[in-house]
């Protein structure tokens, strides 16, 4: 199977749909000239023309709103945030009309609209740049919550995300654009709501997500090697809708259970997982539920502490060893 | 009223000198005795049918529970602005307004029954009784909604003209804000974008006087309309008392944006009789006799109705009976409203996700739902 990046990935994704569906419109700052803020979009303008590929102004409420209207009229915009950490300024357009316009017209009403981009911390650019809003996404009923941690799987979602009715919001990570994996030539769907067990393990799981899933899966050779401690690694891919069962079964073999999340601890994902393990668990596990979150206080720029306040891989083999003692 | 004088208040003299021409503008003459008494039975239908809310409003059901809950935004007053813009849609023009839109529903062609309902919170409301009175929607008249945060429905209105334009139809989308709405960000980002995309998209400004008890002069500065012009934008003013002079002035920026795919923004010039919404006491921002002096002489209705009795349209017997029948409209959607069942628990977590509703056509796995 070729290899190739996640960034590519996505590209590839963008252009089939574009080219399967005539109402898929692309649009963002800097997607079309300039290729992409992060060159995800990169040729897509070549090939697809102005009409198809649109550059906006720096006016994330205006032009997401723009995007809701139009997908209300049938049209499937997939908006390009040039960091999820900008949906601040187009937060009542996100999470009160995409996310209610379904409800309170009685079902009368569709917005299949996608809003992609990444987001993540670990590039030293600050806490307003650094932000992981998928825990704030994800509370609100009516919007669908994807965070993909690898090349295949970004691919696949992403086709299934531009398909879907509702909204969904897509949350990329700038420094899984340049990893590699094998992605089959041609053309698959991964479904939305479905984990992937990212390795089999017997004696803990670590339910993850995101970049997480790298360093989760990075830390559990170490702990294979030098701790003889085997290590399920599952990748929930979308927060929602939730494969809570693929969850619970594991928990259900493991008997204990380590949340990796790189977010600030308070009502995370993690939080709500937990919530539902001890709920449907209570009785599997041998201790309690621990969890591995990024350090709590705004993302500190200077960069060799930043990498500390977010989870890596030692701080998973940390948690692991806490969490087995 | 203690609105911005200068440039608005030469408008409005000159308009009023003018007023009785607008009946001879090409859409106005055009229009036969029986197009004429629609609009002015539409005006008072919306008049009829939220005196009626009003009062259910104020009174309690059978049970002696509340009829209708939250806020009841009136749009009594400013009805000739909605019947004005909305009797100009064809098949491709599309709407789009805030909270204060039972106007505007009625005017699209909704029923009242349903919307009547929907302030009752039953599950034969327009939205299910999931939206209430601020969230009428009605996309089967092109009805977009119907939408409680200020402003923020005006980038939608951009997208349906986004959309329009997309595919290739000839049409127009109506953005209605009030006076207060001009200063939200997302409204001045959507100027930006219809014109720099040349939208087919009419921004309406319907200017009453106040957000909430907020006088035009204490909120804005400059003219309201004019802000168009720092986008490039052609924009116009008229008064909001005589439905002739709305539709007069909307034709032109309708023509506009459906033939040269071009926006623009319209400050119309109205009044609401009632506090903002039924909460408001009324007593804090402006006064009685302003009240009066408006409903004395501007009422929309009052004003349709002279010209139509002029015009030698209506008959007094006519009168009467367009009166009658709206009347009893408003009260055959109070007994409908209240005879209606509520949605049930069950109905709930119904109409969240399309997903979840076609369970059939579901790709999706996992639980979208929480507990
Ligand atoms: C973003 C936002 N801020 C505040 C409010 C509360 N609010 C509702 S209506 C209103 C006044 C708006 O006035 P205007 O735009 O002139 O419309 P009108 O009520 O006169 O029709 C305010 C402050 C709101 N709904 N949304
Ligand atoms: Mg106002």
């Amino acid at each position: 199977m070729p290899q190739i990046t996640y960034r590519e990935a996505i590209r590839h994704a963008l252009a089939e749909e574009l080219t399967r569906d005539p109402n898929v419109v692309v649009m963002g700052e800097e997607v079309a000239q300039f290729n992409g803020a992060y060159k995800v979009t990169e040729g897509l303008l070549a090939k697809f023309g102005p009409t198809r590929i649109v550059d906006t102004p720096i006016s994330e409420a205006g032009f997401i709103g723009l995007g809701v209207g139009a997908s209300m009229l049938g049209i499937r915009p997939v908006m390009e945030l040039m960091f999820w950490s900008f949906y601040s300024v187009a937060f009542d357009q996100i999470l009160n009309n995409a996310a209610n316009v379904r409800y309170m017209s009685g079902g009368q009403i569709n917005c299949p609209i996608v809003i992609r981009g990444p987001a993540n911390g670990g590039t030293n650019v600050g806490a307003t740049h650094s932000h992981t809003p998928e825990n704030v996404l994800a509370n609100h009923p009516g919007v669908k919550v994807v965070v993909p941690a690898t090349a295949y799987d970004a691919k696949g979602l992403l086709k299934s995300a531009i398909r879907d009715n509702d909204p969904v919001f897509f949350l990329e990570n700038t420094i899984l654009y340049g990893d590699k994996g094998e992605v089959p030539e041609g053309e698959y769907v991964i479904p939305l709501g479905k984990a992937d067990v990212k390795r089999v393990g017997q004696d803990i799981t670590i339910v993850t997500y995101g970049r997480c899933v790298i360093h989760s899966l990075k830390a559990a050779e170490v702990l294979e090697k030098e701790h003889r401690i085997s290590v399920e690694v599952i990748d929930l891919r979308t927060i929602r809708p939730l494969d809570f069962d693929t969850v619970l079964a594991s928990v259900k073999k493991t008997n204990r259970v380590l949340i990796v999340e790189e977010q600030k601890p308070f009502a995370s994902v993690g939080t709500q997982l937990a919530y539902m393990i001890q709920r449907e668990a209570f009785d599997d596990l041998d201790g309690p539920i621990h969890r591995l979150a990024t350090v709590d206080a705004p993302a500190i720029y200077s960069p060799p502490v930043e990498t500390e306040q977010l989870p890596n891989p030692g701080r998973v083999i940390k948690a692991v060893l806490a969490a087995m003692a | 009223m203690s609105k911005k004088p200068s440039a608005i208040a030469d408008k409005k003299a000159e308009s009023a000198v003018k007023a009785t021409d607008y009946a001879l503008a090409p859409i106005n003459a055009s229009l036969s005795p029986t197009q004429r008494i629609e609009l002015y039975r539409t005006m008072l239908r919306i008049r009829r049918f939220e005196e009626r809310s009003l009062r259910a409003y104020q009174g309690k059901n059978s049970t002696g529970g509340t009829n209708i809950g939250g806020f009841l935004h009136l749009y009594i007053g400013q009805e000739a602005v909605a019947v004005g813009c909305c009797s100009l849609m064809g098949k491709n023009d599309h709407v789009i307004t805030a909270y204060r839109d039972h106007g505007h529903a009625i005017a699209v062609g909704m029923d009242t029954k349903p919307l009547m309902a929907e302030l009752f919170g039953k599950i034969t409301g327009c939205s299910k009784g999931k939206g209430g009175s601020m969230h009428y929607f009605a996309p089967d008249k092109n009805f977009w909604g119907g939408h409680g945060i200020v402003g923020g429905q005006i980038p939608l209105g951009t997208g349906l003209a986004y959309a329009l334009k997309y595919q290739g139809k000839k049409g127009a989308a109506m953005a209605f804000m009030g006076d207060g709405a001009v200063n939200q960000g997302a409204v001045h980002e959507a100027y930006n974008l219809a014109s720099l995309w040349n939208l087919p998209v009419v921004f309406v400004i319907e200017n009453n006087g106040y957000s909430m008890g907020t006088s035009q002069e204490r909120s804005s500065a400059g003219e309201l309309a004019k802000r168009a012009e720092g986008y490039d934008m052609a924009w116009g003013q008229c008064n909001g008392h005589d439905v002739y002079e709305v539709r007069a002035t909307m034709d032109k920026h309708l023509t506009l944006a459906r033939e040269k795919s071009r926006p623009s923004t319209v400050e119309i010039d109205t009044y609401r009789y009632r506090g903002h919404s039924v909460a408001d006491p009324d007593n804090t921002y402006r006064t009685k006799a302003e009240v009066e002096e408006y409903r004395n002489n501007k009422d929309p209705i009052q004003v349709s109705l002279h010209k139509l009795l002029a015009e030698g349209v209506l008959t007094e017997a006519l009168v009467e009976k367009i009166d009658a029948e709206a009347r009893a409209e408003a009260e055959s959607a109070a007994e409908f409203a209240d005879a209606s069942p509520y949605p049930t628990p069950d109905d709930i977590q119904k109409d969240v996700y399309w997903e979840s509703d076609h369970p059939s056509e579901r790709k999706s796995e996992g639980r979208l739902f929480f507990d």
